[in-house]
C-alpha cells in the first residue's frame, strides 16, 4: 500500500465514528473604529514603521524625498515618475542585493493590526524586490484600506502568492526585547495617498 | 550539528536538574513574564476575544472531523498548482523524500525556515548523515544550532540563553561555518540581531533549495501559509529555485476564508502582537516569481495516533503559539529541555504521549508533569482543554501497567484500598487503626498545618517519595463515621471529637 493509502486509511479508520459535519461559529467583527485611515497610520506607526500622509499630485516628489537619493529598484507597473530609479528586469539575488531600495504599491491595508497586504501584481513586481533592499516605501491609497483581517481576506486572491507585512522586519527572540531589523527590509515607510 | 532528545531521563530528574540551575531559572522567569504581559495586552484589546477563541476552534475541529476529504481536496489544489505532493508515514519517509529532492537538484546544502515538524522528525541531523547541511535561519534557532544545544520553547528555541551567552556562541562558532561575527561585537540585541543578518546573508542568496514548514494549509485553494517575524522565511520562501515544505496533516483548514480567525488569534497569542511582522502564502508555483519547483510532503507520524483517541483528538488543533508554555507554572520554572522533546510545556505533556505512546518511561513520565491548574486552557486560542487530556493520559499510563508483572506500589495501594472500601466492617477497622496513627502521629509531629491541624512527618517506604514534597496531615483521631454514631448524627450535642 502507498504511503499517500495507508495514511488516509488510517485517517478515516481513527475517525470511525465521528460525525465529519460540523457547525464552525463565525468569527466576530470588530466594532466600527471610525476614520480608517487614522487608526491604519497609528498603528503602521506603532510597529516603529514611518508614514507620511500625502494628496495624489504630491506624490512623486514626497517619495523622492524619502529615497533621498538611494539607489532603487522598482516593480514595472508602479506608474510613477523616479528620477534615477531602476525598473526590475529580473535581477538575480546577488544583484538585488546591491540596491539600497525598492518602491512599491500595495493591494490592501489593514486598519486594525496596521498591516499591508501585497499581491505582488506588477505594481508591486515579484516577491524578491521587495525583500532583499534594506529600505522599503510603500505607497497604499486610503481608499485601499480596510477595517480588519477578515474584510482583506475577503478581497485577496489566494491564486496569487500574498506578503503581509506588519512594520520593519523585527525579533524577540533575545530575551524577548523586540529588536527591529533582522533579514527583511530594516526600515519600512509607508506613504498614504488621499 | 544540534544534539538531539535521543536518551533524555523523565521528567522529573530532569526536572531536578534544570530546577538547580539559577541562571536558566532567571532568564526563563523574564522572558516568560515580559511575553505574558504582552499577550495580555493585545488580548485585552479585541472585545470579543472569546467568540474569536470559538470560531477558531470550530475551524479546526470541523477539519480535523473530516480530515481524510479535505486532505484529498489539499492534494488536488496542490497539484493543479504546480506543486509535487508526497506523502510520508513517519519521520524516517519525510526525511528520505527531502534528502532525495535536494540531491535531484546537485545542491549539498539547504536553508531553513524554523519549523516544529521538521524538528520533531530530526530532519537536519538526517540531511547531515547525507551529506547535506541544513542551515537554519530563524535567529534563535540559529543561537541552538551555533551552540550545539537543544530548543527549549516553540516560538523561541534559546529562550534559555541570555545576551551575554548568546554573544559568546557567536563569537565562537560564527566563523567555523560561514561569516564571521564581527570585531567588537557587544551584547545589546540590535547589534546580535546586526551580526545574524550579516553572517545569513551570504547562504540565503546563494541558496538552491530551501526547507520550510506550514502555519496552516488551506484545502480548497492549495495554499500554504508560513507566519514570521524577521524575514528568514520570506528570504526562504521566495529566493531559492526550489522548495520543499513539510506539514504535518493536522494543519489543514478546509477554505480560505478559515484563515481569517486563525490570523487573527495566532500573532496576539504568540508574541504578543496584533500581526507579525511578516506573513507569506503561496499556492503552488507562481510564473517568474520565486521558487519554480514546489515539492510538499505531507506528514503523519503519529498525528492518525492522535487522531483516534476521543479525548486527545483536540490536541491536533494547536496552531504552535505557545501561549500555554508561557503561562504554566512548571515550564516557568524547569524550562523546555526537561520535557525531553521539540514540543515542551502544556501542550508538549499531551502531544508527545498522543503521537508516540506511553510505553517509554519518559513519554509516561509527561502527564504528571503539570498541577492541572488550568492556566494553559484558559489561554489556548483555539480551546485545547489540556487539564482534561492530561488526566486522560494518567490513565492511559496507569492502564499500560495492567498487565506487569511486578505491580507497581500505587496499584498495589489501590488495590488495597478498594478492599477496604469494599466491607462496611474493614473500613471501620482501618478508622479505628487510623485514629490510633493519627493520635500517635499527632503527638510526636513538628509541624503544623494552617487552621491548626497537625501534620504527619515523612513516611517510611514507598509513601517517602510522596511525603519528601508534601505536608500530609495527621489522620483525625475519630473518623466522620465514628463520630455519626457517637453523636446520633449530631444531634445529640457533642461537637467536639473525642481523644486529643
Amino acid at each position: 500500500m502507498s504511503a499517500r493509502d495507508e495514511i488516509l486509511a488510517k485517517v478515516r479508520s481513527a475517525l470511525d465514528g465521528v460525525e465529519p459535519a460540523y457547525a464552525v461559529p463565525p468569527a466576530p467583527r470588530v466594532p466600527d473604529r471610525g476614520d480608517l485611515a487614522a487608526l491604519f497610520v497609528e498603528r503602521v506607526e506603532d510597529y516603529r514603521a514611518v508614514v507620511t500622509r500625502c494628496a495624489a499630485p504630491d506624490l512623486a516628489g514626497v517619495v523622492a524625498q524619502v529615497l533621498d537619493g538611494a539607489r532603487a529598484v522598482v516593480p514595472p507597473g508602479l506608474d510613477l515618475d523616479l528620477p534615477g530609479a531602476v525598473t526590475d528586469d529580473g535581477f538575480t539575488a546577488y544583484e538585488l542585493d546591491r540596491f539600497d531600495a525598492v518602491v512599491t504599491r500595495a493591494r490592501v491595508g489593514i486598519a486594525e493590526t496596521g498591516t499591508i497586504v501585497l499581491d505582488h501584481a506588477p505594481d508591486q513586481g515579484r516577491r524578491a524586490i521587495s525583500l532583499v533592499p534594506d529600505l522599503h516605501v510603500c505607497i497604499v491609497d486610503a481608499g485601499q484600506v480596510v477595517a480588519d483581517v477578515p474584510d482583506a481576506i475577503a478581497l485577496l486572491d489566494p491564486a496569487r502568492p500574498l506578503t503581509w507585512i506588519s512594520g520593519p522586519s523585527a525579533t524577540s527572540d533575545i530575551e524577548l526585547d523586540r529588536v527591529e531589523g533582522v533579514h527583511g527590509p530594516r526600515t519600512l515607510h509607508v506613504v498614504l495617498v488621499s | 550539528m544540534s544534539g538531539t532528545f535521543v536518551g533524555m531521563p523523565a521528567f522529573p530528574t530532569a526536572a531536578r536538574e534544570a530546577l538547580g540551575d539559577t541562571q536558566l531559572r532567571r532568564n526563563l522567569a523574564h522572558a516568560t513574564r515580559t511575553i505574558r504581559d504582552k499577550r495580555a495586552k493585545v488580548v485585552a484589546e479585541v472585545e470579543e476575544w472569546e467568540e474569536l477563541r470559538l470560531a477558531g476552534a470550530g475551524v479546526k475541529e470541523a477539519a480535523l472531523r473530516d480530515l481524510a476529504t479535505h486532505l484529498e481536496t489539499l492534494e488536488d489544489s496542490l497539484t493543479r498548482a504546480g506543486a509535487t505532493v508526497h506523502w510520508a508515514r513517519d519521520a524516517e519517509e519525510a526525511c528520505a523524500i527531502v534528502a532525495s529532492v535536494t540531491k535531484a537538484q546537485g545542491a549539498d546544502e539547504v536553508v531553513k525556515v524554523k519549523s516544529m515538524a521538521t524538528q520533531e522528525i530530526g530532519l537536519n541531523e538526517a540531511l547531515e548523515a547525507d551529506g547535506i547541511a541544513a542551515w537554519e535561519t530563524d535567529l534563535a534557532e540559529l543561537i541552538v544550532q551555533l551552540g550545539e544545544d537543544l530548543p527549549s520553547h516553540i516560538l523561541v528555541p534559546a529562550i534559555h540563553r541570555n545576551r551575554a551567552e548568546i554573544r559568546e556562541i557567536f563569537r565562537r562558532r560564527m566563523g567555523a561555518v560561514g561569516r564571521p561575527a564581527p570585531d567588537g561585537l557587544s551584547d545589546e540585541p540590535a547589534a546580535l540581531a546586526g551580526a545574524a543578518r550579516e553572517h545569513l546573508r551570504e547562504k540565503f542568496l546563494r541558496a538552491k533549495v530551501a526547507v520550510s514548514g506550514a502555519n496552516f494549509a488551506v484545502a480548497d485553494t492549495g495554499t500554504l501559509v508560513v507566519v514570521e517575524s524577521e524575514g528568514n522565511g520570506r528570504m526562504c520562501l521566495t529566493l531559492p529555485e526550489v522548495l520543499i515544505s513539510v506539514v504535518g496533516i493536522e494543519k489543514v483548514v478546509a477554505t480560505w476564508a478559515d484563515l481569517d480567525p486563525m490570523l487573527r488569534l495566532l500573532p496576539r497569542s504568540s508574541t504578543g502582537e496584533r500581526m507579525n511582522p511578516y506573513t507569506s502564502t503561496w499556492s503552488g508555483v507562481t510564473p517568474g516569481d520565486g521558487p519554480q519547483e514546489v515539492h510538499v510532503v505531507l506528514l503523519d507520524n503519529g498525528r492518525t495516533r492522535a487522531l483516534a483517541d476521543d479525548v486527545g483528538r483536540q490536541a491536533l488543533r494547536c496552531i504552535r503559539c505557545s501561549a500555554c508554555l508561557n503561562v504554566c507554572p512548571v515550564y516557568e520554572r524547569v524550562g523546555g529541555h526537561a520535557y525531553g522533546s521539540v514540543y515542551p510545556g502544556p501542550i508538549g505533556a499531551i502531544l508527545n504521549p498522543l503521537l508516540n505512546g506511553v510505553t517509554d518511561p519518559q513519554t509516561a513520565s509527561l502527564p504528571y508533569a503539570s498541577t492541572l491548574c488550568g492556566a494553559c486552557f484558559e489561554v489556548c486560542p483555539v480551546r485545547i482543554d489540556i487539564p482534561s487530556v492530561l488526566v486522560d493520559q494518567r490513565a492511559a499510563v496507569v492502564d499500560s501497567h495492567r498487565d506487569d508483572r511486578i505491580p507497581k506500589p500505587e496499584a498495589v495501594a489501590m488495590k488495597g484500598a478498594a478492599w477496604t472500601f469494599s466491607s462496611a466492617r474493614r473500613l471501620a477497622r482501618a478508622e479505628q487503626a487510623s485514629g490510633l496513627a493519627g493520635r500517635v502521629l499527632g503527638r510526636f509531629s513538628r509541624t503544623t498545618l494552617p487552621g491548626g491541624q497537625a501534620a504527619a512527618g515523612r513516611l517510611p517506604g514507598p509513601a517517602a517519595g510522596w511525603t519528601s514534597a508534601r505536608d500530609l496531615p495527621a489522620p483525625p483521631a475519630e473518623s466522620f463515621r465514628a463520630w455519626w454514631l457517637r453523636t446520633n448524627g449530631g444531634t445529640d450535642g457533642g461537637q467536639d471529637g473525642g481523644g486529643s
